[in-house]
């Protein structure tokens, strides 16, 4: 072949040249640690952070000039970005080890029995979180026996009637309702009880209402993906029978998919429980247990968490623990829901084949 | 054999159909377009035995690959013609767990040995795959020099042109595509788009072309297109192809070599290896015979 | 899929009919739901609409209330998605073409759960821990950059800034652009992968020319919804933003403007009468601005499905 290709030859006479020893990757990064924190004690400008900045940036440098000299452009560059990417990602790790650690170890102190049980004490401040871990519950749950039914039985419309029209609009406005922000669906709850029941009204079920129009969403989202693994063949084999299909959705796929839908329902919960913007614009920040979900102002666990860091009482910092130890507890609680969704999913689903 | 007028509209939804004219034997003739004759490489197989995890797939292959022919590989599914097929480009083992052992040697150096790139491996030993794989998101000419980009750093772009143009007529697709060369890869039929893999595969001039089952996705008129392409080819490098149409090794192929299993299960192994000639008409191995005359397979 | 036919009159018939209504109730009402929404806001909204400056809060008209916050909001959330993109997608390379697979199951999981943190846990963080340790960065960046009207300060001593607060949000929306993204590259054809290795490319030169680009749409699409998100996001900013409500492009200093989000949080609750009604007008823009994001999101990812 003439000229051209052998532009292309120096690689061919080649198949060879120099590799990376094995422990490369590793030993350069030892050793740019190594470097950095040498270079960083001398210049007295010592931090972890820092040190972490400055090793990642060297063995970046060095495993590409290392490679390069040894093992040619390409395969250095290959190199560096396979660093980079690793970097990136520890990156993205970072916030959320920092997040855990520091509510771990900032709500930990005042997580006592004095908060889990009493509620607070007069002006001073002190006392515990038991009305806003009831008010918890109270919304919640409300929230959930509001957004249960409804979200199964759209998702149930949507795959086992549904039609044309009023399905594909269905899927559009769900969709869009995944984007509603918080607050405006807190704001809606406001405004839908605020012009039947006047202005400036604060009710425990509005902030129900308010976190429905977020749950709602995800509740026929995720049964809908549930119901749709149901293979066709068990829904015919029951109409087969002459079994009518509202009796073939509750008795064969409804339990089919009960795992799935169970860990939906836990997951969409997780998602809420967290949410403070609408409750503030709903419930309202009280201090005393109200368990009634009709009558006046509840707290809330994420609330009462905002309200004791934006208004503490006079001994500040008593009021900041308390907010982390809020904070470590909404944390407990979804985590806690989350992986039991996924243990019940693994225990309880019914293999389908 | 229909013959030109036998053409799918897939093959004359482009420009003109190329007519097929049977290839010329060992051609001085084609010289004029790829150059004089080239010397490419031979591959040497010893005692290589491929695993899945634990499972073992190919054992005990020995096989020369000699330089300038077509040698077929052939036999039932599952024998492990494919996976030895891909162990000399090394990419067997991009499978998680695969494994590779015993000696691979690419004119006398072994390719898997410590300090070899896989990557430089693989520029000088290409691969055609079962299934047209196009870039989607490059047009014909972008998917020519799509190795050239790779493997040759800042190649200017008269050179560059040149190149895509020697390859897609070495692939005989110059004619079809000289017109919309801009147009994305995924725009011609199957037949069109596989020899735009091969153009692909040759423009970075390997010394030999591993071709799994190149015409299974593609129609008889296609399908022959390929087999004179391939005979022409061989001219500049060394081909080994995987099929499991036995008329196809026939025609198409100077070696043959024939891998078998026992019972399922077990890992495949190469029979018998001989002169095409030879494995069609007077085979030694009895399970040859059986295959090659559609006892069994 | 139907349901076998019945003789007219047939007693089974009923519950058929009546868990079907059910169904389609359902459905309904979801639709009145969002149509209630939209509606019941509008309602609430108009009486600031139509009312004369003088007796809105801060003695502004409605627009000229509404567009420092509208303009917060923007940069706020632009500032996120502009570190968060590129962030994610490296991620999601790791955990879909780098990391040993073994651990891939275990990875996903770990970035997942950024995303179950309540808002109002990032907000504390991120006044009480990133604020307080970004202060050397951001006093670096007058030092150095200080001539970028971005970074003009003066420094703020509490971290309390744009920076940071967008920051906060880049970490809340990454995982659901990573989701987006590791979902995309894992399902790039492996014989797409296979040709560019074949052609003897580098693992970062095959995903260059093969995974990226299949990518490509879902990024971007992934890239919205964070985007939907971010603007939208309440507690953080509320918490971390120190607010005067001038609109700057300094991100670094203790002056900034609002987000529609947070300033509702901030002043819904002890407002009465026409300050509400304007709150609600902003809650409203807010919508339209998330719905618009959303809805584009969408048709993205769905131009690319018919390709």
């Amino acid at each position: 072949m003439q000229a051209p290709g052998d532009k292309a030859s120096p690689l061919v006479a080649t198949l060879g040249g120099g590799v990376l020893p094995g422990w490369a990757p590793y030993g350069v990064v030892a050793g740019s640690a190594l470097f950095a924190a040498a270079v960083l004690l001398g210049a007295g400008a010592f931090s972890v952070a820092l040190l972490l900045v400055a090793s990642t940036v060297v063995s970046c440098l060095a495993i590409y000039l290392w490679s390069r000299a040894v093992e040619g452009r390409r395969r250095a560059f290959d190199r560096l970005v396979t660093f980079a990417v690793v970097a990136a990602f520890a990156l993205a790790l970072v916030p959320l080890l920092s997040l855990l650690f520091e509510v771990a170890k900032r709500g930990l102190p005042g997580l006592d029995w004095e908060f889990l049980t009493g509620s607070p004490r007069g002006i001073v401040g002190g006392g515990g979180a038991a009305h806003a871990i009831v008010g918890t519950v109270v919304i919640t749950g409300v929230a959930a026996v509001i957004s249960v039914p409804i979200g199964i039985m759209a998702a149930l419309y949507l795959t086992e009637y549904g039609g044309g029209r009023l399905r594909r609009a269905l899927t559009f406005f769900v969709d869009v309702m995944t984007g509603i922000p918080s607050i405006v669906a807190g704001l809606f709850a406001y405004a839908l009880f605020a012009i039947f029941l006047g202005p400036g009204i604060r009710l425990g079920v509005m902030g129900s209402v308010a976190l429905s129009v977020l749950m709602i969403p995800i509740v026929i989202r995720s049964s809908e993906e549930v119901l749709k693994i149901v293979p066709n063949d068990l829904r015919e084999a029951a109409y087969a029978l002459g079994t009518p299909k509202w009796k073939t959705i509750v008795k064969v796929v409804l339990p089919t998919a009960l795992a799935g839908l169970i860990t939906g329902v836990m997951i969409a919960v997780a998602r809420i429980v967290g949410e403070t913007a609408p409750l503030l614009v709903t419930t309202g920040v009280v201090d005393s247990i109200n368990s009634n979900p009709l009558e006046g102002r509840m707290q809330n666990l994420a609330v009462y968490a905002y309200s004791e860091y934006r208004t503490p009482g006079v001994m500040k910092e008593a009021s900041y623990d308390r907010a982390w130890a809020a904070a470590l507890t909404l944390i407990a609680i979804v985590m806690i829901l989350n992986l039991v969704a996924r243990l019940v999913y693994r225990r309880y689903r019914t293999e389908i084949r | 054999m229909q013959g030109a007028a036998g053409a799918t509209k897939a093959e004359t939804e482009a420009a003109p159909v190329e007519t097929r004219e049977p290839a010329p034997p060992a051609p001085p003739a084609a010289a004029s377009e790829a150059g004089a004759r080239r010397r490419a490489k031979t591959i040497e197989a010893r005692g290589v035995d491929l695993y899945y995890g634990e499972f073992q797939a190919v054992e005990d292959a020995t096989v020369t690959i000699e330089p300038n022919k077509v040698t077929a590989l052939i036999g039932s599914s599952g024998c492990g013609k494919t996976t030895f097929l891909r162990s000399l480009n090394r990419m067997h083992e991009l499978t998680p767990g695969a494994r590779v052992e015993g000696d691979i040697t690419l004119d006398g150096q072994d390719i898997y040995a410590p300090g070899i790139d896989p990557v430089q491996v693989r520029r000088l030993v290409g691969m055609v795959f079962q299934s047209p794989n196009p870039f989607p998101t490059m047009s014909v000419y972008e998917n020519v020099a799509a190795g050239l980009t790779l493997n040759a750093g800042r190649v200017k772009k008269s050179e560059k042109d040149e190149i895509v143009e020697r390859s897609l007529r070495g692939a005989h697709l110059w004619n079809e595509v000289k017109d919309r060369l801009d147009r994305p890869g995924s725009g011609l039929s199957g037949g069109q788009q596989q020899r735009l893999c091969i153009a692909r595969a040759i423009a970075i001039e390997p010394e030999v072309l591993l071709m799994d089952e190149p015409c299974s996705a593609l129609d008889p008129v296609a399908t022959l297109a390929i087999e004179d392409l391939i005979r022409e080819l061989k001219n500049r490098f060394t081909i080994v192809i995987v099929t499991h149409n036995m008329q196809q090794a026939a025609r198409a192929s100077d070696v043959t070599a024939f891998f078998n299993i026992e019972e399922s299960g077990r890992p495949g192994r190469l029979v018998e290896i001989g002169s095409t000639e030879t494995i069609f008409t007077g085979p030694s191995e009895k399970a040859t015979e059986d295959y090659v005359s559609g006892r069994f397979g | 899929m139907g349901a076998p036919p019945f003789t007219a009159g047939s007693p089974r018939r009923w519950g058929d009919r009546i868990f079907s209504n059910l169904a389609v109730g359902a459905a309904v009402t979801i639709l009145a739901l969002l149509a209630g929404v939209a509606l019941f806001l509008l309602i609430e909204a108009l009486p600031a609409a139509s009312a004369g400056a003088d007796r809105l809060p801060e003695g502004k008209s409605l627009v000229d209330y509404i567009a420092p916050l509208a303009f917060g909001t923007v940069l706020a959330a632009t500032i996120a998605v502009l570190i968060a993109v590129p962030l994610a997608v490296a991620a999601a390379l790791f955990i879909s073409h780098i990391a040993p697979r073994r651990i891939v199951l275990a990875l996903g999981y770990l970035v997942d759960l950024l995303a179950a943190v309540p808002s109002i846990v990032y907000g504390l963080w991120g006044i009480f821990v990133l604020g307080p340790a970004a202060v050397p960065v951001l006093e670096w960046l007058e030092a150095k950059l200080g001539f970028i009207p971005f970074f003009a300060g003066p420094a703020s001593s509490t971290g309390r800034t744009m920076l940071v607060a967008g920051l906060v949000l880049a970490v809340m929306i990454l995982p659901i652009v990573s989701a987006v993204a590791r979902e995309v590259f894992s399902q790039t054809p492996r014989q797409l992968q296979e040709g560019a290795l074949a052609l003897g490319a580098t693992r970062w030169e095959m995903i260059r020319m093969t995974v990226l680009p299949f990518g490509k749409s879902s990024i971007v699409s992934g890239a919205m919804l964070g985007l939907g998100r971010a603007l939208g996001e309440t507690m953080a900013v509320t918490i971390i933003l120190s607010v005067s409500g001038i609109v700057t492009f300094n991100l670094i200093s203790q002056a900034n403007p609002s987000t529609i989000a947070a300033n509702i949080a901030l002043d819904f609750p002890e407002s009465s009468g026409l300050a509400v009604n304007t709150l609600i007008a902003s809650g409203l823009v807010l919508f339209a601005i998330t719905l618009v994001t959303n809805l584009a999101a969408r048709a993205i990812i769905a131009r690319q499905n018919v390709q």
